[in-house]
């Protein structure tokens, strides 16, 4: 079959059951829009910006646990596109993202939306192609669909010049892959399994220390029965939030800078670490040579550049969690008894209860943390929640009462404000069952506020909620505890829209809450609108986040409490 | 226990890395070590002779944990066939020496026989000697002929191969 390159595109997305595209046309990239044109297998969702279609691909990725897909132009739309794919690909999120450029013929010469992206975008995904010719196009894609999915997912980039979207060639799609230089390990060792057994088994005060790989590798129902059958206390990062189930007894929370005091005494108590597809992040670690400092650490992930980069371990296990648990089950069935771990799930049942997760609420002013239980309370499993970054993602993190992974949906590694609406999104196209709910701050949400008419006009009915503070929040959190309250260009109190009307002028609704009775009203209604929605909550303004490790402190060592 | 700093101490270490031939598989290397902050002490690449493969002969030097994640990263690479680090490596790096005529050649010669070298080209007023050698010796080869006041001198970086 003889296909132009912009037809091999459609049909190397059909053949990879794409169901929607993210983006925004451009120049270099409108031979492959005509075909979107002529083509009904995927839908094609226009974003009003092109780091919003990144991240409306990567949303989408988060909720499905398949790849997303999205398209720029060449030069500033690709340009646009580089924070979406630096997000992807710190958090291990499936993409393929296609970019126009200009023709062969002109590249190196500085023409017009001429830019070297894959120079740029190195950095900044799994791998990145040019594609210089029509004839290699099937393989480049079906390649960058098989890297972005396969061992540690990412984000793939494909570069195509437009002389090479209209050139002709024979098309023919590889049913299966092998490439001999990726070849990712997927089976645990199977001796190295058996010591870790045995040195679980040996262990007194064993904490499974749970990441983002056991959500990508889909290996939570494992996890939650490897926890209950050995009665081994857990810890979650913010990317494995919702793993074990916040009704888990043996979840002792997040662990790190805003961790539960009980997760990070674990870690800093635990005489056995088994690390379940985290990567050690400053934000968890804190201090390096204080962290988990009686303990030895065992190590199971897909990716061994992974392991040993931040902490030396003591057991390494490269591979699939879901497989290394399946091989693991029955011999921790037969070696390891949960009786013994009685005293230390006791010792941090105390902690808990010395230093629960709590606020204390009030009755004039709404508390932020109230507003994020009550959603709890309200839709729990029904909704997918997406974040932007500050305080508001924070307090996300520690009280919704997130049961399943793939529920939060959060800017981890790169932290970037302005990702929570069109991942929101992306979630909603991925989960359109579900009620798709972004949680963010009052600066955060102007990112990307241009979504709104994406929203409105391919009715994706988002429901954000701004936890308005009149402040960056998290930044002026740190001025208050570290820079003697000096806020330095965090007040937003002075400048800030109306963000009922503001919805309302892009055809969605808006709601200002002043009250727990209006925000009760607001949210009913949002859910029962079916159009994209703006909640703007007064909360409490100076409420920080707690409890805290400050930057490259101890975890054990903790601000419990605010003392200005 | 000193997790956090596995060992203090530098150390040399010649990679070969084999990879796929391809555009911009250099600048995926050479960013790799600029984006992470490794060293680099000498890179040569030239094709495997009769395959799509080139090998990279590269010099680093970091630590035990830096030199483990070099490794790592290195293999993470997808156009990366393999990475050879230990076991036995013949290497060998290349010097040319430019010389001026007017000055006295007495041991030259000897000198040239103890580095394996030869006098490469000449003209009219200087000499151009070649030397091929490990990289200690190329450093002690260096130092030796500057006793003959050279006007010129170039490295080629190591090339190794294991054995
Ligand atoms: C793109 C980007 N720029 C700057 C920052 C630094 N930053 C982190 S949190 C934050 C404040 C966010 O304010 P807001 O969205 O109102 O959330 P709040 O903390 O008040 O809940 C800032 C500026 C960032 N994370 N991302
Ligand atoms: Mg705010």
């Amino acid at each position: 079959m003889d296909l132009n390159g912009s037809q091999m595109v459609i049909e190397a997305l059909r053949r990879e059951n794409v169901s929607v595209v993210f983006g925004y046309p451009g120049g270099a990239i409108m031979n492959v829009y005509d075909e979107v044109y002529k083509q009904n297998y995927f839908e094609h969702i226009l974003t009003r910006h092109e780091q919003a279609a990144i991240h409306a691909a990567d949303g989408y990725a988060r909720a499905s646990g398949d790849v997303g897909v999205a398209f720029v132009t060449s030069g500033p739309g690709f340009t646009n596109a580089v924070t979406g794919l630096a997000n992807a690909y710190i958090d291990s999120i499936p993409m393929v993202v296609i970019s126009g450029q200009v023709p062969i013929s002109m590249i190196g010469t500085d023409a017009f939306q001429e830019i070297d992206a894959v120079g740029i975008s190195r950095p900044c995904v799994k791998h990145n192609y040019l594609v210089k010719d029509a004839k290699d196009l099937p393989r480049i894609l079906k390649e960058a669909f098989y890297i972005a999915r396969s061992g540690r997912p990412g984000p793939v980039h494909v570069d195509i010049p437009k002389d090479v979207t209209a050139q002709v060639a024979k098309f023919s799609y590889p049913e299966k892959i092998t490439m001999r230089t990726y070849k990712p390990t997927y089976k645990g060792n199977s001796r190295q399994i058996k010591k870790v057994v045995d040195a679980i088994a040996n262990s007194n005060r064993p904490i499974l220390y749970v990441g983002g790989g056991a959500v990508n590798s889909g290996a939570s129902e494992l996890v939650r029965e490897f926890a209950k059958m050995t009665g081994i206390p857990a810890v979650e990062t913010l990317m494995a939030r919702g793993v074990l189930g916040d009704k888990n007894p043996l979840l002792m929370g997040m662990v790190g800078m805003h961790g539960c005091y009980s997760a990070n005494m674990a870690m800093s108590e635990a005489d056995l670490m088994i690390a379940f597809g985290p990567r050690f992040d400053d934000r968890v670690t804190g201090k390096l040579s204080e962290f988990a400092k009686h303990a030895k650490v065992i190590h199971v992930d897909i990716d061994p550049s992974s392991i040993g980069k931040i902490v030396d371990i003591d057991f390494p296990i490269v591979g699939d969690l879901k497989n290394v648990l399946i091989d693991m089950m029955p011999l921790a069935k037969d070696k390891i008894d949960s009786n013994k771990y009685q005293a230390w799930r006791d010792l941090l049942q105390r902690y808990d209860e010395i230093h629960p997760l709590e606020y204390s609420d009030d009755k004039g002013n709404i508390k932020p943390q109230w507003v994020i239980q009550r959603v709890g309370e309200t839709l729990g499993e029904k909704a997918i929640i997406s974040t932007d970054v500050g305080q508001h993602q924070m307090w996300t993190a520690q009280f919704y009462p997130f049961d399943r992974p793939r529920q939060f949906i959060t800017s981890g590694g790169l932290g970037t404000m302005g990702f929570g609406f069109p991942a929101a999104i992306g979630v909603k196209k991925a989960k359109p069952e579900k009620i798709s709910i972004n949680i963010t701050g009052d600066g955060s949400i102007l990112m990307n506020i241009q979504e709104l008419m994406t929203a409105y006009e391919s009715k994706i009915p988002v429901i954000n909620i701004i936890l308005n503070n009149g402040y960056l929040g998290m930044v002026r959190q740190w001025q208050t505890f570290f820079y003697d309250k000096r806020y330095a260009s965090t007040d937003l109190s002075n400048a800030q829209p109306d963000f009922v009307k503001l919805a309302e002028s892009f055809g969605g609704l808006g709601f200002r809450v002043e009250t727990k009775e209006e925000f009760d009203r607001a949210l009913n209604e949002a859910v029962k609108s079916n159009v994209v929605c703006m909640i703007d909550v007064n909360v409490d303004r100076l409420e920080d986040v707690l409890p805290m490790v400050p930057a490259g402190g101890t975890l054990y060592n903790m601000i419990l409490e605010y003392k200005g | 226990m000193m997790r956090a700093n596995k060992q203090k101490t530098e150390i040399r270490r010649v990679l070969s890395v084999i990879v796929t031939n391809e555009d911009g598989v250099l600048s995926r290397i050479s960013g790799l070590f600029a984006g992470r902050g490794y060293n680099i002490d000498s890179l040569t690449v030239a094709p495997v002779p009769e395959t799509d493969f080139s090998r990279l002969t590269i010099v680093t030097c970091g630590n035990e944990r830096v030199l483990e994640q070099i490794v790592k990263q290195l293999h993470k690479l997808i156009p990366t066939y393999k990475v050879i680090e230990s076991g036995e490596f013949v290497e060998k790096e290349m010097a040319l020496v430019k010389i001026p005529l007017n000055e006295d050649f007495n041991g030259l010669d000897a000198m040239l026989k103890a580095y394996n070298g030869t006098i490469a080209n000449s003209g009219a007023d200087f000499i151009v000697v070649m030397v091929a050698d490990n990289a200690k010796r190329i450093d002690n080869f260096l130092q030796a002929i500057k006793k003959y006041n050279p006007t010129d001198m170039v490295r080629s970086g190591s090339v190794a191969m294991d054995v």
